[in-house]
């Protein structure tokens, strides 16, 4: 789900303000830098979803390499039970295709699009949050209609249209790279939104003003003084982000428009789905990739409240 | 009132007219021509019949005649959609794209309506009973996150397989049993809702998650505000000003469930994929199968239409609920 | 004898270790008396306010008694703390203009909070109608949202929210800062009236704006660092201060106007000390023009006149 965790405007202020501190009004002192240090490292969510991910992230990177397999080889005995022989950890397929390398290799498209599609979004919902949250005035006007236009267009559904196109008239495109492209492209509307609320609450402090007295430029003020002010909410927006572009991604493969070559998680339960895999009872072809897109995505909402708690004094219990 | 509701509606003309603008021109962009490549297929009459074949071909050489100027191609477009007509389906037969998806609506509402307001309903109650209590808390927040971080997918595959095929509690797919016709007997409505109770309780428990972590979120920021703390000071009992941070709450939520509207459609989709019911989802998992892109463009324009109206009474519950948007307006009107 | 307050310590717990915001304050405020609160921010007088009613989340209970009319007060303890709160001892908040639930209408809010504290609305309906004249509001304001009232009318109407069960002692906690110059002096006006009505018994004005005090306070407790400084009758803190921060701060102050001490302060040479770890001895020395070797040792806080209460060695007194 989308914004479950980023408050949303009315609440927001709560994230950036350090009214609990002194009123120091600079970016981040050394001292603050310590104190978020200090509590990342007592934060059991953040250590357990560092954890987490970390394993996941190894395991993408090298279970490739310690299991060599051809992740679309039908090579091996036909809808066999994981066992300890090589090729057979995670169980084969209805094609005798080695799950376990399906696995990792859908595990790297998985964090490719998540750092992809995650970055892309960010990047277009911070350049729109922070130019209307800034600029104020018609430009706000504008590109609030364009947010909102693009926040009530159903994702997934406009997705479904241009990929199935894509399909038979683009086919090269069919890939996890274009995939995590168009996933950016369309995912930005709510975080351009949540930063724009923020911008607009640090447009009125004393630090910006004194930015604008002394001649910096707009464009200069958001990057050196109004994105470091709110840094731990963009790193937040980001990892929500992130996690969101795998869930569509996940659905997109998985309603049959995902990649042609290569593998992905989404991909493995649209196979299993396609080839009957519930009637077979062969579990082992779609308990990994699902179990596998919610351990990735779970770490990351946990990481992110953990954070949260990090960042904000309010959120933490002594 | 009339100034906020314009403003709204103008919003929602907008993304319609943009969203429909999309709808006709992504074939026109694609690289390579889709069309030529359709009307192969549908040339081919795989599984169509002549007449309907011949229709069809009809069809598209009104529609897409690329002989025609750009704009008039686009005013046809708008002038066919303004009377109801999205072209005629392949995967159906050669049935109109409207009829064909009239027919799996009522599916997909039956999952999505009760799904909606029932994790709602539950998932709020759970987030606000848990906030700031330790033990709930620490209960609570976990399974609310494995429940949103999980794909709608999966928990609909891992239903199916643990109740559906290993307990052989409920059907496994369909939306009802083959042997059975449509009819108002009490044998056709019970298998209707063992046929419902899994894909809903799937999407259910996905939501479910998603709430109740929104509303703890969210009541932890109230409860820290500046009215709970006066309340506090004053004595007030836990009772009520735990009563207002969750209405105060509740305001983000409805806008919460505005903004998740599109990912709850999704959601629903796949899930009916995974239990073959007999909705939309299931609609474009064949379109796409069928490469029969009236229908999905179709799907598409369907599920904008959708999703905006649901926005519509998303903004008026808003309105009803809030104080605040009231005075604004009475102030903006007076 | 109204409030009383022994050796009260304070701390707010931070990663750094304690800090000593309120580190042993010996005062009392005599039934009737408006005491003003002043001092620099972080002087810990927001601390000794909130104290008094509620300790929040960081706030540490580390010694001390406070005693109102009679009864101690278990500050310690939140949930005892209860059946004084609003009764006994009630509070206007810093933050007045956000302190009413905003999707609420205002009276119903009141019924609400008062029901909640065991008190039928219907019996003090009426003495609530009383009241919003008495602070020249119109009695539609209870049909209304806190959004659709001014500044000053909300601050008037929590002023009149928190003295409804005509508590003991008031605290006023920085309640003019938020406003704008006219509305200023009505709300302090309107507090000695609430104090002329028999409203509330006693008050604790906390600002740092000592012109405010001038106007309405009768007597003054400064604060520096986390300690008391002086405590007189108003007219002896401005004619006649015997601490050296005190006499800095009143000359900084022009006859009519400037209004922030604190920024008027800048004239004081140096900053507060931390009170991580504060200075032993006089917390004032490193910045007082007249510290010598004595003020190594802390000097206590000692009535030199009657009423008057200063701790500093310099001043002659039972000390020297």
């Amino acid at each position: 789900m989308t914004s479950v965790n980023l408050p949303s405007d009315s609440a927001g202020n709560t994230v950036t303000a350090p009214e609990t501190q002194t009123d120091a009004v600079a970016a981040p002192s050394k001292k603050s830098q310590h104190e978020v240090l200090y509590f990342a490292l007592r934060s059991k969510k953040f250590i357990f979803a560092v954890a987490v991910l970390g394993f996941l992230v190894l395991l993408a990177i090298f279970g490739p390499i310690i299991d060599s397999n051809d992740p679309l080889a039908q090579t091996l005995g036909v809808n066999t039970p994981p066992s300890t022989d090589p090729g057979y950890w995670f169980g084969t397929t209805t094609f005798g295709e080695d799950v376990f390398a399906q696995f990792v290799n859908g595990l790297r498209a998985t964090f490719f699009v998540g750092l992809l599609g995650g970055g892309i979004a960010s990047l277009i919902g911070m350049s729109i949050g922070f130019i209307a949250g800034y600029k104020g005035g018609w430009v706000d006007e504008l590109l609030n209609m364009v947010t909102n236009v693009f926040l009530v267009i159903p994702t997934l559904a406009l997705l479904l249209v241009i990929s199935s196109y894509l399909q038979r008239s683009w086919p090269e495109a069919r890939g996890v790279f274009f995939e995590s492209i168009f996933v950016g492209v369309t995912a930005w509307p709510w975080a351009a939104r949540a930063i724009r609320a923020q911008t607009f609450s640090l447009r009125s402090r004393d630090f910006i003003d004194l930015a604008k007295l002394s001649g910096r430029r707009g464009l200069k003020i958001i990057v050196f003084e109004i994105a470091p002010n709110m840094s731990s909410y963009l790193m937040l927006t980001f990892i929500l982000l992130f996690g969101n572009a795998i869930l569509i991604a996940a659905s997109l493969d998985f309603i049959g428009l995902g990649p042609t070559s290569g593998m992905s998680l989404g991909l493995m339960m649209f196979n299993a789905v396609s080839w009957a895999a519930l009637l077979l009872g062969t579990w082992w072809w779609f308990v990994p990739p699902g179990l596998g897109i919610m351990a990735t995505v779970g770490a990351l909402y946990v990481m992110n409240v953990g954070l949260d708690e990090i960042f904000n004094p309010k959120l933490r219990e002594l | 009132m009339r100034r906020y509701f314009g403003r709204k509606l103008l919003t929602y003309a907008i993304t319609f007219f943009i969203a429909a603008t999309i709808d006709w021109l992504i074939p026109r962009l694609m690289p390579g021509d889709p069309i030529a490549g359709m009307m192969q297929r549908t040339g081919g009459g795989s599984t169509l019949s002549p007449e309907a074949s011949a229709a069809m071909v009809q069809y598209y050489t009104n529609l897409f005649g690329l002989n025609r100027p750009m704009w008039e191609q686009y005013l046809g477009f708008w002038t066919s959609l303004f009377h109801g007509d999205l072209g005629l389906s392949i995967f159906g037969h050669g049935r109109a794209v409207t009829d064909t998806i009239m027919a799996a609506v009522p599916y997909t509402l039956g999952l999505l309506i009760p799904a909606i307001l029932l994790s709602y309903w539950l998932g709020n109650s759970f987030g606000a009973v848990a906030a700031r209590r330790k033990w709930l808390d620490n209960s609570i927040l976990p399974i609310g996150y494995l429940l949103t971080a999980t794909p709608y997918m999966w928990l609909g595959l891992m239903l199916a397989y643990i109740v559906g095929f290993t307990f052989r509690w409920f059907p496994l797919s369909g939306g009802y049993g083959f042997n059975l016709e449509p009819a108002l007997t009490w044998l056709f409505i019970s298998d209707l809702i063992a046929h419902w109770f899994m894909p809903f309780f799937s999407l259910f428990l996905v939501m479910l998650g998603g709430w109740a972590i929104g509303m703890r979120n969210m009541i932890i920021y109230e409860l820290e505000s500046d009215y709970s703390r006066y309340l506090e000071a004053l004595g007030a009992p836990q009772r009520l000003v735990r009563k207002y941070a969750f209405r105060n709450a509740m305001l983000p939520q409805i806008t919460g469930l505005a903004l998740q509207l599109g990912v709850i459609v999704a959601g629903a989709l796949v899930t009916e994929i995974v239990f073959s019911y007999p909705g939309i989802g299931q609609l474009v998992f064949n379109a796409i199968k069928s490469e029969d892109y009236f229908l999905l463009q179709g799907i598409f324009l369907f599920i904008i239409i959708g999703v905006l109206a649901a926005n519509f009474i998303v903004d008026i519950v808003y309105v009803i609920v809030d104080p605040r948007t009231r005075v604004a307006m009475r102030g903006g009107t007076a | 004898m109204s409030l009383q307050v022994n050796d009260l310590k304070v701390y707010y717990r931070t990663l750094a270790g304690d800090v000593k915001a309120l580190d042993g304050a010996t005062f009392s405020i005599a039934d009737g008396e408006i005491m003003g609160l002043a001092g620099e921010s972080g002087c810990g007088k927001s601390t000794l306010g909130n104290s008094l009613i509620r300790l929040d989340g960081r706030m540490k209970y580390v010694g001390g008694s406070v005693t109102l009319d009679g009864a101690e007060m278990p500050i310690w303890d939140k949930q005892a703390m209860v059946p004084f709160r609003f009764r006994e001892v009630s509070v206007v908040p810093q933050y007045a203009m956000s302190a009413m639930n905003p999707t609420r209408k205002i009276g119903v809010m009141i019924g609400e909070l008062v029901e909640s504290r065991g008190l039928p609305y219907k019996q003090i309906k009426v003495e609530l109608g009383r009241r919003i004249d008495v602070v020249g509001l119109t009695q539609d304001v209870l049909k209304r949202y806190p959004i659709e009232l001014s500044g000053g009318m909300k601050q008037r109407m929590v002023m009149v929210i928190s003295t409804l069960l005509n508590p003991s002692l008031l605290i006023a906690d920085e309640i003019t800062s938020a406003l704008d110059v006219s509305t200023q002096r009505a709300v302090a006006e309107t507090l000695v009236s609430f104090r002329d009505h028999g409203f509330v018994k006693s008050m604790m004005v906390i600002t740092h704006d000592i012109s405010i005090l001038y106007q309405i306070s009768d007597s003054i407790l400064i604060m520096y660092a986390g300690k008391l400084a002086e405590k007189a009758a108003t007219s002896r803190i401005i004619q006649s201060p015997m601490h050296p921060y005190t006499q800095m701060l009143v000359a900084s102050l022009p006859e009519v106007g400037v209004r922030y001490v604190d920024k008027k302060l800048t004239g004081i040479p140096g900053s507060p000390p931390s009170l991580l770890t504060p200075p032993t001895g006089c917390r004032f020395r490193a910045r007082c023009p007249l510290a010598y070797a004595k003020c190594a040792e802390e000097p206590p806080f000692v009535e030199v006149e009657p009423d008057h209460s200063v701790a500093c060695w310099k001043v002659p007194g039972p000390n020297a």
